[in-house]
């Protein structure tokens, strides 16, 4: 074996805590031991690899799943998907879910009173191409009220899931949309402390993707953990 | 050029819509070489409670301890159509199970070798990021000199490691415990 090539600790502030109050489901299900730091081996540095087959073609498009259009307002989601040493993470999966246009999602525990559309189902995946770049075309989801607190409301959202090309480059996070008044309000987009790695989980408007006479263009870029600069770890020769 | 990675989010309550696609509960199929096993066990919160809404994640090498990756480089055999990742939704109780084969020991840091593990990412509703800790093995001497688990407390060591469920072959029992006296180790790699 060669040297393995460590991936950089996350720069503070940038990430969320496990323990995190204005959040009150994590009261019971954060971890109150330390974590245990310990250096990444192979086991953390290797991952598993999808292939094409493992997505259809038309699972990237939420708007054609059923036999007609689901009600919204019809985007297109893309960008790119980079490590942070600004190089394009390519032939990764990419998975998304979301609420529907009336805020309401197809599960059977999403008990708001708003209607569910049968058009709809609200997931959607997709592979990154050779420059790292993936493209969803899907309805804006409604914005929804949960009990964290008096009168809580998610601002619109989607949750995209990534793995890159390492057990530890795996992230799940949210997409939310620019200009949204609830954000200032929302735990889960205030539980990262440092602002400019907040804003990073607002997509932008995009003109360049905008389609004419069809639908609006929204742009979300995706960073995963990068290298160190020098290989920290050995392991032995064989 | 540098940057900072994206920062994580919950799953939250609906990540099924999403990810039970992938679910594999058998992670190897039949033919695959390696001691079978079955894990099973549930996900509880600091009250003892089962997270229903929760969903672990699974990667690991081969019987021979290789990982179906490039940057696994040891010349050991790979196994076709064993790709070594498991995707296991907990059920309304907060219960798990899995059935996969032991992988074999693999390369550890300064020339060490790592007792036969799996790697696990645990996904819920409640926390911001997931969690990763490690299932090990019973009964297995390589446990003992294992780099990662020399990290842990001795006292704590235990919720690392799997337990026979006596007069099933090969099955195996892991709790995750979020919260309290057995609180399972979670590591920051």
């Amino acid at each position: 074996m060669k040297k393995i090539a460590a991936y950089r600790r996350p720069h503070p502030g940038t990430q969320p805590e496990y323990d995190y109050p204005p959040y009150a489901s994590t009261k019971k299900r954060h971890p109150k031991q330390p974590l245990v730091v310990a250096p990444q081996t192979l086991t953390e540095v290797t991952g598993p690899l999808f292939g094409y087959d493992d997505v259809k073609p038309g699972d990237q498009d939420l708007t054609r799943q059923h036999k007609g259009a689901p009600i919204g307002e019809r985007i297109l989601v893309s960008g790119r998907v980079l490590d942070e040493n600004a190089k394009p993470v390519p032939h990764t999966l990419v998975e998304i879910w979301q609420a529907n246009a009336a805020g309401r999602y197809r599960h059977q525990t999403d008990r708001h009173d708003a209607p569910i559309d049968p058009n709809f189902s609200g997931a959607g995946r997709t592979f990154t191409d050779a420059e790292g770049r993936y493209r969803f075309v899907t309805i804006r989801p409604g914005e929804y009220p949960w009990r964290n607190h008096y009168n809580a409301w998610r601002p619109a959202h989607i949750h995209f899931s990534l793995f890159g090309p390492a057990f530890l480059t795996r992230l799940v996070t949210q997409m939310y949309f620019p200009g949204d008044p609830l954000l200032e309000y929302d735990p889960m987009y205030c539980c990262i402390a440092d602002e400019k790695a907040r804003r990073r989980l607002v997509a932008t408007f995009d003109w360049e993707t905008t389609v004419p006479e069809h639908a609006l263009g929204y742009r979300f870029d995706i960073v995963l953990r990068g290298r160190d600069a020098t290989p920290q770890d050995v392991s032995p020769g064989e | 050029m540098s940057l900072y990675a994206t920062g994580n989010q919950t799953v939250g309550p609906y990540l099924y819509i999403g990810l039970s696609w992938l679910t594999t509960p058998r992670m190897a199929r039949s033919g695959t070489p390696g001691e079978r096993v079955t894990i099973e066990g549930r996900l509880l919160d600091g009250d003892g409670v089962g997270v229903a809404d929760g969903l672990i994640e699974i990667w690991q090498a081969n019987a021979s301890g290789k990982y179906a990756h490039p940057e696994d480089t040891q010349k050991k055999p790979t196994v076709r159509g064993f790709r070594g990742f498991g995707r296991i939704p907990t059920n309304g109780r907060g219960a798990f199970r899995f059935s996969t084969i032991k992988p074999g020991s693999v390369p550890g840091p300064e020339g060490s070798f790592q007792a036969p593990h799996l790697a696990v990412a645990v996904f819920m509703r409640g926390s911001l990021k997931h969690l990763a800790t490690r299932v090990y093995f019973p009964d297995e001497p390589a446990n003992a000199k294992d780099p990662i688990l020399k990290l842990v407390p001795p006292a704590r060591r235990e919720t690392l490691i799997a337990k026979r469920v006596p007069g099933r072959k090969g099955a195996l029992q892991w709790n995750v415990i979020l919260q309290g006296e057995d609180e399972t180790v979670f590591f920051d790699f």
